[in-house]
């Protein structure tokens, strides 16, 4: 089923002079794994922000078309309606921190969504253990590092258990070791049903999970498919996107009249590939 | 370098006097900075943080960049044609007049370097600058580093961007757990083994694309680090064109 359907949707904050969304045109079925890239300033966020309606209710501006979210019209439904729905975890998880301590950060979610007292103490304890944050149980959001804040950030909004999660370079303060994890965790939920939409520079580290790749630049959509194909295609450089190693290797290749048939994401990936054709 | 909670950003803010040592010394070009204000240590170093939200309070981007200019003693004049040429370099000309939260988070930590490489101080000191940049804005970036270093400034990097350091930093300082655990040329600091593990790094796309092309064909060195090299590599292989 169609969880998020975006039509003809444009947006214009407040105040700006240009639209930051132009006629942007979406749709995501349950279960599905996207991620969203492009070059700074090229509507990533904003997108993020119609999934869960902070767009146009906190973030208030000029709109056209409309944003559908499991069968709830962003127009009409207000983000608490949407809460249980979408969850966003924010590009500075600062933002979204709003408790004393980490267990009372992830209770805050369930709690004001009615979950009964014993479930929320389970998803708690669940995902302390599962976000590696036991040791930060009693500290203050705002004492810890960038990364430790994102884990927690992440950590609260799946506390919710949202069908979408939606995550705005939720890695980005991470080290790689951790954002590996991280990722990995997403992974394994996107497998179990939950739909993930994730904005993220790093598409080495993404574009094999990713059932789909969406590319935007100025406010649009130029490319969306499986990560193969768009990250293959030549705007990823012309908009300065930055694509796996692997895959820059294969397309310099090709220019050169080497062809090793399938598009490459990995190091892995293109060793395989290479030896291959060799054989042959 | 080092894993989230190594203290790379508590040492860092040693360098500018935001936290002063409890024991030893920090020495600032021959002086003690004990003996040196915040303020006085800021005409010597500049520092860009994580977060360009925690150093933005103004509300348009030409009052941030000339900020620190005024305080350090430019005229008006001065300021505002210094800012212009920083714009410009940054990629943000015709921003001057935009309030810096109107702007994406990687528009607004341009914005945050924008306003102390304007004063261009001698140490410039960046945490986690390639964080939600875009791969055209990292690359303006280092050439921007690159020249402020030619000229003669100091640049000290956080980051967890392999390779973005492997590419482009002479000297690799490795910390886990609040100390020191390697200090050395880029090259032998990251391929060492114990240093990644411990720093919680991942080997960077390239080293992992040449130990698996070395796995299968032992005549490729497992240890490329360019493109160019797997490239060349490679077409050996396939016999050419």
């Amino acid at each position: 089923m169609t969880l998020v359907d975006i039509n003809d949707f444009s947006f214009k904050y407040l105040g700006a002079e240009s639209l930051a969304l132009k006629k942007i045109n979406l749709q995501i079925e349950a279960g599905e794994y996207i991620v969203i890239t492009g070059p700074s300033g090229c509507g990533k966020t904003t997108l993020c922000r119609t999934i869960n309606g902070l767009v146009p209710h906190f973030h208030r501006g000029y709109i056209a078309g409309n944003v559908v979210i499991d069968g709830l019209n962003t127009r009409e439904s207000k983000v608490p309606d949407l809460a249980p729905i979408a969850g966003l975890v924010f590009q500075n998880p600062a933002n979204q921190l709003v408790t004393l301590n980490v267990e009372k950060e992830l209770a805050f979610g369930p709690e004001n969504l009615g979950v009964d007292p014993t479930e929320i103490r389970n998803r708690v304890d669940s995902l302390i253990e599962t976000l590696d944050l036991e040791h930060l149980r009693e500290k203050h959001p705002h004492e810890m590092s960038g990364g430790e804040q994102q884990r927690v950030a992440i950590a609260a909004t799946l506390a919710m258990q949202p069908k979408i999660l939606v995550a705005d370079e939720p890695t980005s303060n991470l080290d790689p070791k951790s954002a590996r994890v991280i990722l990995k965790i997403i992974s394994e939920l996107n497998k179990e049903g939950m739909t993930v939409m994730l904005v993220e520079h790093r598409l080495d580290l993404v574009a094999r999970n990713a059932t789909r790749i969406i590319l935007m630049n100025q406010g649009s959509i130029v490319a969306d498919g499986p990560s193969r194909e768009v990250l293959a295609l030549n705007i990823c450089d012309e908009i300065g996107v930055g694509i796996p190693k692997a895959t820059q290797v294969y397309k310099q290749l090709k220019q050169k009249g080497i062809d090793l048939g399938t598009v490459p994401l990995t190091g892995e990936e293109l060793a395989v590939l290479v030896e291959e054709v060799r054989s042959v | 370098m080092g894993s989230n909670g190594a203290g790379k950003t508590t040492l860092v803010k040693h360098i500018n006097g935001l936290i002063r040592p409890n024991n030893g010394r920090v020495i600032l070009d021959g002086t003690d900075t004990k003996y040196m204000s915040v303020a006085e240590i800021a005409r010597v170093v500049g520092l860009v943080w994580q977060n360009p939200d925690h150093q933005l309070f103004l509300d348009s981007i030409k009052k941030e960049v000339t900020f620190g200019l005024k305080n350090i003693g430019f005229s008006d004049a001065d300021a505002n044609d210094m800012c212009n040429r920083t714009l410009v370099r940054l990629g943000l000309e015709g921003f001057a007049e935009r309030s810096p939260f109107s702007l994406s988070g990687g528009e607004r930590k341009r914005v945050a370097l924008a306003s102390v490489l304007a004063t261009e101080p001698r140490v410039l000191a960046l945490d986690e600058p390639t964080i939600g940049q875009d791969a055209k804005q990292k690359k303006k970036l280092i050439e921007l580093l690159k020249e402020l270093n030619t000229r003669g400034c100091t640049v000290i990097c956080i980051t967890h961007d392999i390779e973005f350091v492997i590419e482009n930093f002479p000297r690799t300082i490795a910390m886990a757990d609040g100390k020191i655990i390697a200090d050395g040329s880029t090259h032998s600091v990251l391929t060492n083994d114990v240093v990644l593990e411990r720093c919680s790094l991942t080997e960077p796309e390239l080293t992992i694309a040449a130990r698996s092309l070395n796995k299968r064909f032992s005549q490729v060195s497992n240890r490329l680090t360019l493109l160019s090299e797997l490239e060349d590599a490679i077409t050996e292989l396939l016999g050419g064109i």
